[in-house]
């Protein structure tokens, strides 16, 4: 299987700024790719440089087999862009812009004309194409810009936070188109904030912070590196929370694991044994005389293991050595 | 990276658009035929460089006509505005004095100056809004001609602003104005006039891209005003204190309304005795050919230079 997207240690600075400090990135043709990481670390550049539409300082970008920085033109035929903020024309209506993007890709007038309407039928929006953009909801825009993204097909297509600031109901949309679009061998890379989001659509997920990858893998991969399963409890009284922390070590646990989250009145903490821990720890609750709201074993999420590589727990730990 | 052999690489650039979204079979082949790289993808090839580029620019004009055709109501103001300013001066403020005969013919070619300057303002909005718009990026992220974006913007442009002389002539035809030269210096009078608009739309869409934020582009919309009225379009520099007078004469604006004013054999009023005032002509083409000059290559650069 060919990698449709490699990146080797890109490096790009604003002054002072190292937005990139040597990301590095490969993904194969036909999978998606999740780049996730906190606002500021670096994924709007790196896909920037990965679409041509920013130069690297150093490294390699090869897209779909080209060089990014000597075939940019190249590139520009291979792929598809869809950037953080809406990339149409407003005052335009949903089938003149996508005409107008199809005759930029060379297409025809009329081949331009048919595949226009081919996308807005794929994407919902047949009966609004006549309609001024500037009139359509967050998530019609956004799956417009979906659709001016795919004109051709492209066999890599970045997507850029593409449900950032969308309602549920229009990220539930865009997901669907993305999987949709995966079935066809589109190569997918998606920068995202949200876990959630990397966990629903990648095949691989890139942990970006501070302008480098620092662990890489599918989902699983790295909800096994926090050291598999987690114990959640929720105590009824926010007081008894730091009381209900201490006792979770006891379940499998090290003191140093432990998280306590006082707004969600919850202690969480991994374990050994998921069953063994279980009954251990309902009876020690018991004991207390800690009223549990609710008690759950699960796999760790990913939120957890980006703080955890991030080492942006520190505050969480404090808090609870603290109270210990 | 070049792919060794690839089943359905002589027909894959075609396919990939054409079979794009008919059968998911035929999609998969053309994506799996062309994902190892080699030989360019994509339609339009077989057609030179230069034709993709003109269609390019054709495509972009026609965005430009396109937004027309959905604002009319917008085009309508931008060319009733310079319209109402002209009737504005002509019947309520009136600066006659040192003009001798009607004060339409000296003010109309005047106005046509203004209108030209006032483009500038039109031309800097209309690139902020592309450019915070984020439909630049996708431009750019596309395999077309690179300066296909501003020549579109340019060609708009110029073409409003011609329409708006045409209308400006008009109405000027009607509250007294005349030409009374001959048609070759009617030509050369439009010809100015639009090349004072050519220069303005460079500087404008440089302007704009150093200004970037909208909100800056309002403080060059106040700025136009100044340099408007400090000219020669409503009132003879002589009515000035003479240090203003002076810079008066000076601005390229100035120039280009003595230029037209003679071209179309309208009364100059009294005319400075200054190298810039007994040089107008010449200046109502140098100032416009020096200033695309400088701003032409700056726009062109700064426009490449986003990928900085």
């Amino acid at each position: 299987m060919t990698d449709a997207i490699i990146v080797e240690g890109v490096r790009k600075r604003y002054g002072e700024k190292r937005a990139l400090d040597g990301l590095d990135l490969v993904a194969a043709a036909g999978t998606v790719h999740a780049v996730l990481g906190p606002n500021g670390a670096g994924k709007t550049t790196a896909v920037r440089i990965m679409a041509t539409l920013l130069r690297a300082d150093e490294g390699r970008v090869e897209i779909a087999g080209c060089d990014a920085r000597r075939q940019a033109g190249e590139v520009r035929r291979r792929i598809g862009l869809l950037g953080q903020h809406a990339a149409v024309d407003e005052e335009l209506s949903g089938r003149q812009n996508l005409e107008m993007f199809g005759r930029l890709h060379h297409l025809g007038a009329r081949r331009a004309g048919t595949r226009a309407d081919e996308l807005l039928t794929r994407f919902g929006l047949a009966d609004t194409g006549r309609k001024a953009v500037k009139q359509y909801s967050g998530g019609m825009r956004r799956r417009l810009d979906l659709a001016a993204s795919l004109i051709t097909e492209p066999r890599v297509l970045f997507l850029d936070e593409p449900t950032t600031g969308l309602d549920p109901r229009g990220r539930a949309e865009v997901w669907e188109s993305v999987r949709s679009l995966v079935g066809g061998g589109t190569t997918v890379l998606l920068t995202t904030q949200y876990l959630e989001e990397a966990d629903q659509l990648a095949d691989r997920v890139s942990l970006v912070d501070r302008g480098r990858v620092i662990a890489e893998g599918t989902t699983d991969d790295l909800k096994a590196r926090l050291g598999g399963d987690r114990i959640d409890v929720v105590v009824r009284d926010g007081a008894q929370l730091v009381r209900a922390g201490r006792l979770l070590p006891g379940a499998g646990g090290t003191a140093d694991e432990v998280t306590v989250d006082a707004d969600r009145r919850l202690a969480s903490a991994p374990v050994a044994d998921r069953m063994e821990a279980l009954t251990r720890v309902v009876r020690a609750l018991q004991e207390e005389g800690i009223e549990a709201e609710d008690i759950a074993v699960r796999r760790p999420t990913l939120d957890e293991v980006f703080l955890r590589l991030t080492g942006r727990t520190e505050d969480d730990r404090d808090r609870v050595k603290e109270g210990v | 990276m070049v792919s060794p052999t690839s089943p359905t690489s002589p027909t894959s650039p075609a396919s990939t658009a054409s079979t794009a979204s008919t059968a998911s079979t035929a999609s998969t082949a053309s994506t799996v035929s062309t994902a190892t790289g080699g030989t360019p993808v994509g339609p339009g090839q077989g057609r030179s460089r230069t034709a993709l580029a003109l269609t390019d620019c054709w495509t972009m004009t026609r965005r430009e006509l396109a937004h027309w055709a959905r604002q009319p109501v917008q085009v309508l103001v931008g060319l009733a505005f310079p319209v109402m300013l002209m009737l504005m001066f002509n019947y309520l403020i009136g600066g006659g004095k040192g003009i001798t005969g009607d004060y339409a013919e000296f003010l109309v070619p005047g106005m046509f100056a203004l209108t030209m300057v006032f483009g500038l303002d039109a031309t800097m909005v209309a690139v902020t809004t592309d450019l915070n718009k984020g439909v630049v990026d996708r431009f750019r992220s596309m395999p077309m001609a690179n300066g296909a974006v501003l020549v579109g913007r340019s060609a708009a442009d110029m073409l409003q602003s011609f329409v708006s002389l045409i209308v400006m002539m008009g109405v000027g035809l009607a509250i007294g104005w005349r030409w009374h030269g001959s048609l070759a210096e009617v030509a050369g009078a439009v010809g100015l006039l639009m090349l004072l608009r050519f220069a303005m739309l460079w500087l404008g869409i440089h302007l704009a891209m150093i200004a970037g934020k909208p909100e800056l582009v309002t403080a060059v919309q106040i700025l136009v005003w100044p340099v408007g009225f400090l000219s020669n379009a409503f009132t003879v520099p002589e009515n000035m204190p003479g240090w203003l007078g002076a810079a008066v004469e000076w601005n390229p604006m100035s120039a280009a309304a003595t230029a037209v004013r003679e071209l179309f054999g309208n009364d100059p009023g009294v005319v400075g005795t200054s190298w810039a005032a007994e040089h107008a002509a010449l200046l109502a083409v140098l100032w416009p050919v020096v200033l695309v000059g400088v701003f032409l290559p700056l726009a062109v650069r700064r426009f490449g230079g986003l990928s900085r």
